[in-house]
C-alpha cells in the first residue's frame, strides 16, 4: 500500500461525503421537485451547491473505480464509510448540530469496522478468475499487494 | 403505501445496489490497475478500456435502477427507515456477492468490518 493508493480511499471518502453535503445543501435551497415539473431539476442545477456537488460526486465515482482496479470490493466499501464518520462530525462541530448517543456509537462502529479492514489484505482475489477470455492477466498481478 | 411494500423497496434498492457494485467492481479488476496502465500505455487507453467493458454498461445500469427505486422508495416510508435499511442490506449483500461471484477472500476481519459498518450506518441515518 503506497502513499497513492492511500491518497485515491482518502479522495474516495472525502468526495462523496462533501458532494453528498453540498447537494443536500443545494437541494434543501431549491425545494422539492414534482415528477410532474421536471423543468425544476435544470432549476436546481444551475444552484451553485448542487453544480459544485455533482462535480465532486463525479471526481468520488473516477477514485472509486480506480480504488476497485487494485484493491477488493470487500476492502473498498468499508475502509471509505468514514465519510458518513467525516458527515456526522462535520455537523457536531462545524454546523453545531446535536449529535445523540446512538449517533456516537454509531461512529464508533464505523471506526471500528475501517480499522478492521484496514489492517488486512486489499487483494485477496485471483486475478484469473475474472479476467475474461483472451484477456491479458499480467496488468492484474501488480496490485497483489498488502 | 404499506409496510409490505417498503420493505419490498428496500429489498430491491440494495439488490440493485449490490449488483451494480460488483458489475464495477468486476469491470475495473478486468481493466486492471488504471494507474500501471496509464503510464504504459496513456490515458486514452485506460478510458477506452474503462468504457468499453460491458459489465461497466450493465453496473451502470443498475446503479440507476437502484437510484429510481430508492426515489419510489423513500415516497413510501420514512427516510429514517429506507436509507439506513438500505444501507445496511447493500453493505452485507456486497460481502455474499463478492465472494460468490468475484471470488474474494472474505475472512472473519471483512465480515466484521462489514457487519460494524452496516450496524453503524443504521444507527447514525436512524
Amino acid at each position: 500500500m503506497n502513499l497513492r493508493k492511500y491518497l485515491v480511499l482518502a479522495g474516495v471518502t472525502v468526495f462523496a461525503a462533501a458532494g453528498d453535503s453540498m447537494l443536500s445543501h443545494g437541494m434543501k435551497q431549491t425545494g422539492n421537485i414534482s415528477l410532474h415539473h421536471l423543468q425544476g431539476v435544470l432549476l436546481a442545477l444551475l444552484n451553485p451547491w448542487v453544480a459544485v456537488g455533482i462535480v465532486l460526486l463525479l471526481a468520488f465515482v473516477v477514485l472509486n473505480m480506480n480504488a476497485l482496479s487494485w484493491a477488493d470490493l470487500t476492502y473498498v466499501l468499508p475502509a471509505t464509510s468514514f465519510g458518513y464518520v467525516l458527515i456526522a462530525l462535520i455537523a457536531r462541530f462545524v454546523l453545531h448540530e446535536h449529535v445523540s448517543p446512538l449517533r456516537w456509537f454509531g461512529i464508533a462502529l464505523i471506526s471500528g469496522g475501517v480499522g478492521f479492514v484496514a489492517g488486512g489484505p486489499m487483494l485477496t482475489s485471483h486475478p484469473e478468475q475474472v479476467v475474461p477470455v483472451g484477456a491479458k492477466p499480467a496488468t492484474l498481478s501488480s496490485g497483489l499487494e498488502s | 403505501m404499506n409496510q409490505v411494500h417498503t420493505w419490498l423497496g428496500i429489498l430491491v434498492v440494495a439488490f440493485a445496489s449490490v449488483v451494480g457494485d460488483v458489475l464495477l467492481a468486476r469491470a475495473m479488476r478486468e481493466v486492471g490497475d488504471v494507474h500501471d496502465l496509464w503510464r504504459r500505455h496513456g490515458l486514452w487507453s485506460v478510458v477506452s478500456r474503462v468504457l468499453s467493458n460491458p459489465n461497466l454498461s450493465f453496473g451502470v445500469a443498475a446503479m440507476a435502477v437502484a437510484f429510481f427505486s430508492l426515489l419510489f422508495t423513500l415516497s413510501w416510508g420514512d427516510v429514517s427507515l429506507v436509507a439506513p435499511a438500505a444501507a445496511s442490506l447493500t453493505f452485507i449483500g456486497n460481502a455474499f456477492a463478492a465472494r460468490v461471484f468475484l471470488h474474494e477472500r472474505v475472512d472473519r476481519r471483512r465480515w466484521i468490518a462489514a457487519v460494524l459498518v452496516a450496524g453503524g450506518v443504521a444507527l447514525l441515518a436512524g
